[in-house]
């Protein structure tokens, strides 16, 4: 049943090449923040401050770097696994572009100072509005993908997008109501207040996490690990368990982050219930990617491409049981607030999110200009060892920071005042603060031999469409 | 807390969305085979250029999949 119509593979390689170049900026200014930490005479002018920077870091390495990654990823998988061309590949081109307009837009304002102050959702209206647009766009093309798709069983991979697309367009929705005062300074209120708007804040923050950082990749997982061990998914049962109820449990997590604050304590602890609950499905989910290769280890020893997508399950297991622990109200008492969190959150976007997505985009870059393998294999293996060295330091070191911080913030004398003052936990941080910007430098470097990797790839090569094939049992 | 007032229902019926999906994938026979759409993943890849498919196979030690024949 060969045909010649081919898959579009168009938007896929312009999202994958900006999956690297924003991966650079964004870690770029993850790198130059880090060292405002440890020099603070860094802050050289008020657009360069780390107040400024921290959110366009935060911004860039998320949304466009882990954004591109996902488009990528989900605009191939959706194709290959339906057996047909993308639906609207108008419409699909009007995602990339929009997508980069708005991460220009992000980079211009931020800098200047245009934020509404909420966290990971600092962008003000004109641009929260574009997003909503792109994003609708973005869910016509893939679920219009799936509606036309030529086989009847829908991967679970596509289950996995299908929800990251549709729970963030809704987070986003509802955490960016607000009200605009200024065309010119693009100022607006947010609908909700005080407390309440805490809550808003942190049920988009957690799920962003959950179904931005999570979901989508976990979509991504369950089809390039399977495909490069070229072994079938462990348990394809426990795949569709793990999207059920991950997707069940997961939206209910977010007032952990609201832990000793103005918020009711039952609302905590039902969001620390439900944090507890969703190691069952991570845990799952993360022994299913691992378990893929049962049969196949010896894989490892050869394919850096394994390597990447086998650790980066590896740190999501370490930090979807690290992220529950953080919940439980009394360890939070300890960590919350301090250089624990950044270095949990790390584990998770520089171990699981960087590193799958990294994976991902070795594994489809020869393939989307009809070759077969990057132009060097010896160099991923090269950036596969930076990036997890820089992981394990930038991790380590804040674990010790954050701890250091906590125990010197609760530490009392007998009289009950406090026996350190909070500058003498700042400076007994500074040397785990210089590891960290070596950590985070080592992953930048990482992503910069990438790029001259994927350049020896692309050079000289035509763009390549592959045929489409409808295997002959599709119908059965 | 009336942002509670929103988050729940919202969640609520999110979950209810959730359920009807459901509902309608596993009418849909889209758990009826739990085993085969691993392998058909693997062989998604018969258009690959010609070099990319020297590589063996899966070898299929599950009978189940004989249908994919």
């Amino acid at each position: 049943m060969q045909s010649q119509a081919t898959y579009d593979y168009k938007v896929v390689r312009q999202f994958a090449i900006m999956t690297v170049v924003w991966g650079i900026v964004g870690m770029l200014v993850g790198v130059i923040v880090a060292a405002q930490l440890v020099w603070p005479e860094l802050n050289v002018h008020e657009y360069l401050h780390f107040g400024r920077l921290r959110p366009l870091h935060t911004n860039a390495v998320i949304f466009a770097f882990g954004g591109s990654a996902l488009f990528a990823t989900s605009f191939y998988v959706v194709q290959r696994t339906c057996h047909t061309r993308l639906f609207a590949p108008g419409l699909a081109a009007f995602v990339f572009w929009g997508w980069q307009l708005i991460i220009v837009a992000a980079a211009v304002t931020l800098p200047l100072g245009f934020t509404t102050g909420k966290e990971y959702a600092e962008l003000e209206w004109p641009i929260d509005i574009a997003i909503a647009v792109v994003w609708v766009a973005y869910a016509i093309v893939f679920f219009g993908t799936l509606a036309i798709r030529k086989v009847s069983h829908i991967y679970v991979a596509n289950w996995f997008y299908g929800a990251f697309i549709i729970a963030v367009a809704l987070l986003h929705i509802v955490n960016s109501a607000e009200v605009p005062v200024s065309f010119t300074t693009l100022k607006s209120y947010s609908a909700y207040a005080g407390t309440q708007d805490a809550m808003v804040q942190w049920w988009y923050g957690h799920n962003a996490v959950g179904f931005f950082l999570t979901a989508g990749f976990l979509g991504m997982m369950y089809y390039f690990v399977p495909k490069q061990a070229n072994r079938p998914v462990y348990s394809y049962r426990l795949s569709v368990v793990h999207f059920w109820a991950l997707i069940f449990t997961y939206m209910w997590a977010g007032p952990h982050h609201l832990h000793y604050t103005a918020l009711p304590s039952w609302t905590q602890s039902v969001g620390m219930l439900f944090s507890l609950i969703l190691l069952a499905p991570s845990w799952g989910g993360m022994i299913n990617g691992i378990m893929t290769l049962s049969g196949a280890w010896h894989k490892l020893r050869t394919d850096p491409i394994l390597k990447f997508l086998v650790t980066s399950l590896s740190f999501y297991g370490m930090s979807t049981f690290e992220g529950p622990m953080m919940s439980v109200k009394t360890v939070n008492s300890l960590s919350h607030y301090t250089d624990w969190t950044v270095g949990h959150v790390h584990s998770g976007a520089l171990g699981w999110v960087a590193l799958v997505s990294i994976g991902a985009i070795y594994f489809l870059l020869p393939r989307l200009y009809g070759k077969t393998e990057m132009y060097s294999v010896k160099l991923i293996n090269t950036h596969f060892w930076i990036a997890t060295i820089g992981i394990v330091l930038y991790v380590a070191s804040m674990w010790i920071a954050g701890v250091m911080q906590g125990l010197y913030w609760r530490a009392f004398d007998v009289d009950g005042t406090l026996t350190y003052t909070f500058v003498e936990g700042v400076k007994k941080s500074y040397p785990f603060w210089t590891i960290r910007l070596v950590g985070g430098a080592l992953f930048l470097v990482g992503m910069l031999i990438m790029f001259y990797n994927m350049l020896k790839t692309i050079a000289g090569q035509r763009a390549y469409d592959a045929p489409i094939v409808v295997p002959a049992a599709a119908h059965a | 807390m009336e942002s509670l007032y929103l988050l729940i229902p919202l969640s609520v019926v999110l979950v209810f969305i959730i359920g009807i999906l459901f509902w309608w994938s596993l009418r849909n026979g889209q758990f009826d085979d739990l085993e085969g759409p691993a392998y058909r993943l693997l062989l998604d890849d018969q258009d690959e250029p010609a070099e990319a498919r020297t590589e063996a196979r899966p070898v299929k030690t599950d009978t189940s999949c004989n249908d994919l024949q």
